[in-house]
């Protein structure tokens, strides 16, 4: 079974492999960005933009993806100039160790395309599922204000 | 002073931001063998037999290890300097299982599923033995955890006390028969997780001159080199530990967990190897805080001066000591540092249990014994009818006392003398008192609801805690590093000191910069890679900025004073000094770092502008922190509420203002979770049952309350720059500010952590 799907504004077509999740799916093909910290949806550390929305990409089936539109942090960066979210991160020191710094910027991109101007309640609430543990969610919140 | 004190992007931040492939599995390796750990499902057996043949015989399955293919070799995974302070009592893999996730074999296998179905098909014959659950039984059980007398550096084996601490100053008794008013108290604190989001993970292969590398996600590459060296008897110049960009460590991967069993596995079978635990593994089967129950006996004098102290203290090291003897060190040694009283005693004992193994985090003993300390200082404060922010200020230390406590214990050694050189605490108290609103606490003295009249089932209050901690081991930590000159007048800074997202490859930098007069950007940071890197203890104990970053200063002001004696050799002059990137000779003459790094490349003076320097300190000078919570407890459902942390902290001088408060924010919900949402559960059979992050709860986003974080300036002239440390401090005060608030607000008193909504309804009386 082949699925096609589009992953950072390139279409992909692979097989399916039984089980797969997007997850494993994106490490294997070295979309290292994407990790690795629960696997069982609780920690947002594989946080993936679906169709705009974030999904947690250990929860996901490759094979239910068909016609979907995904993208990863690896597409954020065009031709050298840093998204608007990754700028506001360094400038705001919200990166500490980095591991749950992708899956955040993805869930904060996800709410602002819908909500410009989000209060400080809805950025936690979009941040909710991205667990970290170095920053107390001060500055990456800050970042997003 | 330009670079120091300034707030400076972190130098990873583009590329974490980009989430480039900087972390230890960010990276593919060819024909790798996937590694699964079979663990014990009883707390304490004997393994009678093991058959891994059927297991073995899966397609796929290349190699089995169990205590089978090992000569004992007794070490500690504890990542200590050396000799370490922790007992010898752990082997790679033993034919007794000591607690529910001990190891037993290990699976290497093509694919991750192999090695999982492979270890389900291992067979084995368990003799269970009845086991110690309860630390309190720990002493003088018939049942002994270590028995084999070949184990080293274990206090008592035949009482299951795996470390021992005692140490006195003054007449004890004397001062307690003497004493106005005498309290006596005990507080508990539970198995808590570091957590880091990434696991730990290992990748081990052979380079093309077989030297074996291990890429792996530690707090301190050089005690892996050594400690796998000496576990496999492979001689430390045929490895090569690196350490990449890690996901969080917290004492975490101050362990050796997984390092040995991969490169057993590549030393074995020639093929890369990689071992990553699961989010149910490092809940089980890593490592947490030590739980602690601390007696404390305090005797006052009538003027609310501590008299006399009395500590002590039990502590839970688990199955194995790793760290069993300095954790207990720290709770013992900081928390006797931050009052003055003349008449101090303590005794500890860490016992075994077949629990999970404890080990270092974050605070490292400090926040067990601060949680004591800080709220038999509010029970004090509400006994002798005084504000509690006054009481600290009575007796907290003050510049140019000397620390007794500091002297007679060290950490697994004796100590050394230390005086009290800088300290901001008064300041920090009168901070944080005026950003949380102190004043209207006085007005509102604990009760339990006794106005009738009040419906409001929310009451609320305000709690503080006062707190030390150190800046790296005193004559134990030592840091290295080498700066070498570049024609561009850029440096490469190359460094032991292991960054592991606490951004000290960036402090560094700056403190080179500040020091080199020039901006940060020209400071090339490689660290911890121990082909590539000098020699450093590792990321432990709030050393970094204080002893690599002294070192670093140390070679940096040696690297001035060459580019100072070659630019007067190529100007021709007598005396001369820098300035902006310049040498500039006393006939105004003057010749820029670039050209004198270029000239002496390639035309005059030649020779490579480099200079190396250690740092080691006898002196480990107190960070201090005052943290006030404002809480909010429901006295209908015994719901509380943080809705305000305010932590103020004396670092010394702060190297990056924006990396230090972030120091703090993440430390505090680490303290709030252990107060209030983490614990680790355990069956009647010593099972961990909270095995995932939606029971084993760390803070999100929206459970965080308000955190203001400040800094008060001072200058440590002990430290680079006037600096200390950061990375621990803030962890101390939550905990007990919260535990003190909720006292304020209803009256009950939480002894023993965690916080639930049940112990706060049996205090009110109302279950």
């Amino acid at each position: 079974m082949k699925v096609q799907f589009t992953l950072n504004r390139k279409a992909v077509a692979t097989t399916v492999v039984p089980g797969e999740t997007l997850l494993e799916y994106l490490r294997k093909n070295e979309f290292y960005s994407v990790k690795y910290g629960c696997d069982h949806g609780e920690c947002g550390a594989c946080t993936v933009l679906i169709d705009g929305l974030s999904y947690n990409a250990c929860l996901v089936l490759i094979h239910t993806l068909k016609d979907r539109q995904i993208e990863t942090i690896e597409s954020f960066t065009i031709k050298g100039e840093l998204h608007r979210v990754q700028k506001s991160f360094i400038e705001h020191g919200a990166i500490q160790c980095g591991y749950c710094t992708p899956g955040m910027i993805l869930s904060a991109e996800s709410l602002l395309r819908v909500n410009p101007d989000p209060t400080e309640n809805e950025i936690r609430d979009a941040m909710a599922g991205n667990l970290c543990r170095c920053t107390g969610y001060v500055k990456p919140v800050e970042a997003l204000k | 002073m330009k670079t120091v004190g300034e707030k400076t992007a972190r130098i990873d931040a583009l590329a974490l931001s980009r989430g480039k492939p900087v972390f230890t599995d960010d990276m593919k390796l060819n024909d790798v063998l996937h590694l699964k750990l079979l663990k014990s499902p009883f707390a304490h057996a004997k393994i009678v037999d093991i058959d891994v043949s059927k297991a073995f015989e899966m397609e796929g399955v290349h190699a089995i290890l169990t205590h089978k293919d090992f000569q004992p070799h007794y070490y500690t995974t504890a990542g200590q300097g050396y000799p370490e302070p922790s007992p010898r009592d752990t082997v790679i893999f033993d034919s007794v299982v000591r607690f529910v996730g001990d190891r037993i074999a290990l699976v290497a296998a093509d694919t991750i599923e192999t090695a999982e179905a492979a270890v389900d098909k291992i067979q084995v014959k368990y003799e269970e033995l009845p086991a110690i659950l309860d630390p309190e039984e720990a002493i003088g059980n018939s049942v002994i955890l270590h028995p084999e007398p070949q184990k080293s550096g274990i206090h008592d084996a035949k009482k299951n006390i795996a470390a021992h601490i005692e140490a006195e100053i003054g007449d004890l008794n004397k001062a307690f028969k003497n004493s106005e008013l005498v309290l006596e108290d005990s507080f508990s604190t539970p198995y808590v997780q570091q957590t880091s989001i990434e696991p730990h993970i290992t990748l081990t292969w052979l380079d093309e001159n077989d030297r074996l590398i291990i890429r792996t996600s530690t707090q301190v590459p050089f005690h892996v080199r050594r400690i796998v060296a000496e576990v496999l008897g492979i001689p430390i110049r045929k490895i090569r530990v690196i350490k990449p960009r890690v996901g969080g460590g917290f004492g975490g991967k101050q362990e050796i967990l997984n390092e040995e069993l991969c490169a057993a596995i590549t030393q074995r079978t020639g093929r890369p190897a990689r071992l990553e635990f699961t989010r149910r593994e490092e809940l089980y089967a890593a490592r947490s805080r030590h739980p602690q129950i601390v007696r404390l006996k305090v005797g006052m004098n009538k003027d609310h001066t501590i008299r006399a102290l009395d500590m002590r203290i039990l502590e839970n090291t688990g199955a194995y000591g790793s760290h069993a003897l300095t954790v207990m060190s720290v709770t013992a040694q900081k928390t006797l540092s931050l009052y003055r009283c003349p008449n101090i005693r303590v005794t500890g004992n860490a016992v075994y249990t077949n629990l999970p193994i404890a080990g270092a985090y974050r605070g490292y003993g400090a926040p067990q014994g601060f949680f004591a300390l800080e709220s038999m200082m509010d029970q004090i404060a509400s006994k002798m009818n005084i504000d509690p922010v006054v009481l600290r200020k009575k007796n907290i230390v003050q510049l140019g006392d000397e620390i007794p406590i500091a002297r007679i214990l060290g950490e697994g050694q004796h100590g050394y003398p230390v005086e009290v050189y800088s300290t901001g605490l008064n300041e920090c108290l009168d901070r944080g008192q005026d950003l949380i609103g102190w004043s209207s606490r006085m007005s509102k003295p604990a009760n339990k609801n006794n106005d009738k009249n009040n419906i409001n089932p929310i009451h609320s209050g305000l709690g503080v805690a006062t707190a030390a901690q150190g800046s790296g081991i005193a004559g134990v930590d030592m840091g290295a590093v080498f700066i070498k000159m570049n024609e561009d007048a850029s440096f490469n800074l190359l460094t032991g000191a292991t960054d592991i997202g606490t951004g000290s490859d960036t402090a560094l930098a700056q403190i080179a910069a500040e020091e080199l007069e020039v901006p940060v950007k020209n400071i090339i940071v490689y660290s911890s890679d121990t082909d590539f890197t000098p020699f450093d203890t590792g990321a432990y104990a709030s050393s970094t900025t204080y002893i690599s970053g002294g070192a670093v200063k140390i070679a940096a002001e040696r690297i001035k004073a060459k580019i100072l004696a070659l630019g007067m050799k190529i100007l021709g002059e007598e005396n001369a000094e820098i300035s902006k990137g310049f040498v500039i000779g006393g006939s105004g003459k003057r010749i820029s770092y670039e050209d004198i790094c270029t000239k002496t490349f390639y035309t005059e003076k030649q020779e490579q502008i480099m200079a190396t320097a250690s740092k080691i300190s006898f002196d480990s000078p107190a960070p201090y922190n005052a943290t006030f919570a404002d809480v909010s407890v429901d006295i209908e459902t015994g719901i509380v509420r943080v809705n305000k942390i305010v932590s103020i902290t004396d670092s010394g001088q702060v190297i990056n203002p924006q990396m230090a408060e972030g120091q703090v924010e993440g430390a505090i919900p680490q303290s709030l979770g252990m107060a209030l949402s983490e614990f680790m559960v355990f069956d009647d059979k010593g099972a961990a049952v909270n095995l995932d992050l939606n029971s084993y709860h760390i803070y999100s986003a929206i459970d965080m309350p308000e955190i203001i974080t400040e800094f008060i300036p001072t200058h440590e002239p002990t430290g680079p720059f006037g600096a200390k440390a950061a990375a621990e401090i803030p962890i101390n005060g939550p905990a007990p500010a919260v535990v003190n608030a909720i006292y304020n607000a209803c009256g009950v008193r939480i002894r023993d952590l965690p916080i639930t909504p049940e112990k706060i309804l049996k205090g009110l009386g109302k279950i």
